[in-house]
């Protein structure tokens, strides 16, 4: 079997059983621990008082703005791995391509930097 | 069937890695953080149950296997159960490619991925959807706030991470953890401190300044202080897991601890040398010996050794005293190594750990717009320009 | 036989969520699910040998589009508690839609003359995929840098124009 095939077939068990014996602790508590209905019990907690209203509440645009400019830059940073891998055997060539591909992405930054997309108001 | 023999060999070492991060990760990391916390606070910390408070956390285990499971009311129970089970298999899955030492030729790595550090990043950049469906989940206000923080601040150090690990990567022109560390073994010293050939020592200050940007992005990643807004006890009741009871609560803890020893095991990997014994000549340990003893002495000249905030330096400078005495004293006798490389590892592992727990009881909590701050104009340009330096700096010493 | 088993299974993981991202009425709970389809893609590129684009798969898309996803249905006002409707009368428009893809996807996908080589798949490794991106298609590789700072602008337009 080709290697990589092996490594990824460690990592798929890994999940697989790593979820059975992060989920066995909980069945063991099923088995042994106490269980007593009470109404007040499963009200959630918000400083002692009954909550009110729900708490899937409507949340700041910035979140957003954030988490948008996070996917950008991942990209970004995902063409950076390859590049770092073959750097030495390329040499001054791969320096440049790289130095072009990331001052346009500087200027990205800048731009949101100016804007203000990277402020917390 | 070849298949099946691997399969089950994963089987068997899956069991070993979750048992380790279980009784190493999360027992004796939560025993550690309260000792470590209650020395910098001048507390003794556990002290009642087995020697030193060794067992306190093996009885807290056994406490929460007690407790009852509560699942707030309209809560969407399919993902409020599902999201502990993620956070610590997230944890799990790093540790993948976490190599902890050798044993005659062979790496004990339980799988080295061509693909390794970006493996890493990939399977830790996990931890965010389970904390982030736990809040929503939870439906309590502060459980939801919590994990968006959360999630903001996950994403946004997630990049000057990924950017010290490239550091890494173009320094060592490999993504394999193994190979890595190879590299560092060869050239004969630390990416901290070192650049391949022939920029040598000249390339202490970029590997300084990558460290110093994977760690403190590290340490965001794992929410702690002085990171540690989305949990932030004093407003809000623990944030993401504020509504979780029992073995599930348990569960996000194991995650987290896991997670932080990962962090710490790949610094370690990544600019510390990984499993390998430093190479130092004998003066030099003995330098180290001295300079550490000559801690411990003003210590103790000064009488603050019974000073609680004091002693766990005095008990740090005497372990290296005794641990660059040894080595001195081993090396000047032509042994080489020293010590087995599974101690160095742990050593290793250990010593970050320390640091990590160490500026958590130090710092004061940063706010959410400085925290974002922090990663946006200051880790992700320093880190970018850092990697442009250092590209410069090899393809100009390579002509 | 081993390998179209993986395949069926890898399948299942991917299609079953799918599904499950289609008809919830739950919106939360479609995002959610399409974690396990992501994961089951990355295992059919890891199938191919394409560990590389594994890695991505797993870092890009089930780390980040779906954060960036569910902080869309969680800045919508009552966007996560609400159920929405499934049936609404685009029903009709969107099964033609559906059927004419499937049709084309078919199509080509039968029509398509596939090159075939015997012995073992390439290996998509990472110094061969930076290999190409610096030399075959540094102009790809540079224009992809341009086509992300087009998103970045368009994106904080779109986003400050909303606040």
């Amino acid at each position: 079997m080709p290697k990589v095939l092996v490594d990824w077939l460690y990592v798929a068990v890994f999940a697989v059983a790593g979820a059975v014996m992060a989920a066995l602790p909980l069945v063991v508590v099923w088995l042994l621990a106490p269980r007593a209905d009470l109404p007040q019990k499963t009200l959630t907690y918000e400083s002692g008082v009954v909550p009110f209203g729900q708490a899937w509440a409507q949340f700041n645009v910035r979140y957003y703005l954030f988490a948008l400019v996070f996917v950008i830059f991942d990209v970004e940073v995902i063409y950076l791995y390859p590049w770092a891998v073959v750097f030495r055997q390329l040499g001054a060539l791969a320096f440049v391509e790289m130095l072009l591909f990331l001052l346009i992405l500087i200027v990205g930054l800048a731009y949101a930097w100016r804007k203000g997309a990277l402020e917390w108001v | 069937m070849a298949w099946v023999i691997e399969a089950l060999k994963a089987v068997g070492l899956t069991v070993a890695v979750f048992t380790f991060l279980a009784v190493v990760g999360a027992m004796l990391g939560v025993y550690l953080e309260r000792k470590i916390s209650g020395w910098i606070q001048a507390r003794l910390g556990p002290k009642h149950v087995g020697p030193q408070g060794l067992l306190q956390t093996v009885a807290d285990t056994v406490k929460l296997l007690q407790k009852e499971h509560i699942t707030p009311r309209h809560a969407d129970v399919l993902i409020f159960n599902a999201a502990p089970v993620v956070v610590a298999v997230a944890a799990l899955l790093d540790w993948v490619v976490i190599p902890f030492g050798t044993l005659g030729d062979r790496v004990l790595v339980v799988r080295d991925l061509n693909i390794g550090v970006l493996y890493f990043a990939a399977m830790a950049s996990l931890t965010v959807l389970g904390i982030l469906s736990g809040g929503w989940a939870s439906n309590n206000k502060y459980a939801l706030l919590g994990a968006l923080r959360s999630a903001s601040q996950m994403v946004s150090y997630e990049i000057p991470l990924a950017l010290g690990i490239i550091w890494v990567a173009l320094a060592a022109g490999t993504l394999s953890t193994v190979g890595i560390v190879e590299a560092q073994v060869r050239q004969g010293g630390w990416f901290l401190v070192r650049l391949p050939d022939p920029v040598g020592w000249w390339g202490a200050p970029l590997g300084l300044l990558a460290a110093l940007t994977f760690l403190a992005a590290a340490t965001a990643e794992v929410n702690r202080v002085p990171f540690d807004l989305p949990e932030a006890e004093s407003e809000l009741i623990a944030g993401y897991f504020a509504e979780y009871t029992g073995m599930r609560f348990a569960l996000f803890q194991l995650g987290e601890y896991g997670e932080m020893f990962a962090m710490a095991a790949l610094a370690s990997v990544l600019f510390f040398g990984g499993w390998a014994e430093p190479r130092l000549q004998p003066w030099m340990w003995v330098g180290v010996a001295l300079a550490a003893l000559a801690v411990a002495v003003v210590i103790v000249a000064t009488g603050r050794a019974r000073n609680l905030v004091v002693r766990p330096l005095l008990i740090l400078s005497l372990l290296g005293a005794a641990l660059a005495a040894v080595m001195a004293w081993g090396v000047g006798a032509g042994r080489t190594p020293v010590l087995p490389s599974v101690a160095w590892f742990a050593i290793k592992l250990f010593a970050l750990v320390f640091f990590l727990m160490w500026m958590r009881w130090t710092y004061p909590r940063l706010r959410l717009d400085q925290l974002l701050a922090l990663s946006w104009k200051v880790l992700i340009p320093v880190g970018l320009a850092n990697l442009l330096v250092t590209g410069l700096v090899l393809t100009v010493a390579g002509r | 036989m081993g390998e179209l088993a993986v395949f069926i299974i890898l399948a299942m993981v991917t299609l079953i969520p799918a599904a499950v991202v289609v008809t919830s009425r739950h919106l939360v709970r479609a995002a959610l699910s399409l974690v396990p389809t992501f994961l089951g893609v990355t295992g059919l590129y890891v199938l191919l040998h394409a560990e590389f684009v594994a890695g991505i798969q797993v870092l890009i898309y089930a780390g980040a589009i779906t954060v960036l996803i569910l902080f869309v249905i969680m800045l919508t006002e009552g966007g996560t508690g609400v159920r929405t409707r499934q049936i609404t009368d685009q029903v009709p428009l969107g099964a033609m839609a559906a059927v004419w893809l499937a049709f084309v996807v078919l199509a080509v996908t039968l029509r398509t003359p596939w090159r075939t080589q015997p012995g073992a798949a390439p290996s998509y490794g990472v110094a061969a995929v930076g290999t190409a991106f610096l030399t075959d298609y540094v102009l790809v590789f540079e224009v992809t840098s341009l086509v992300l700072l087009v998103s970045l602008i368009g994106a904080i337009v779109i986003a400050r124009r909303e606040s």
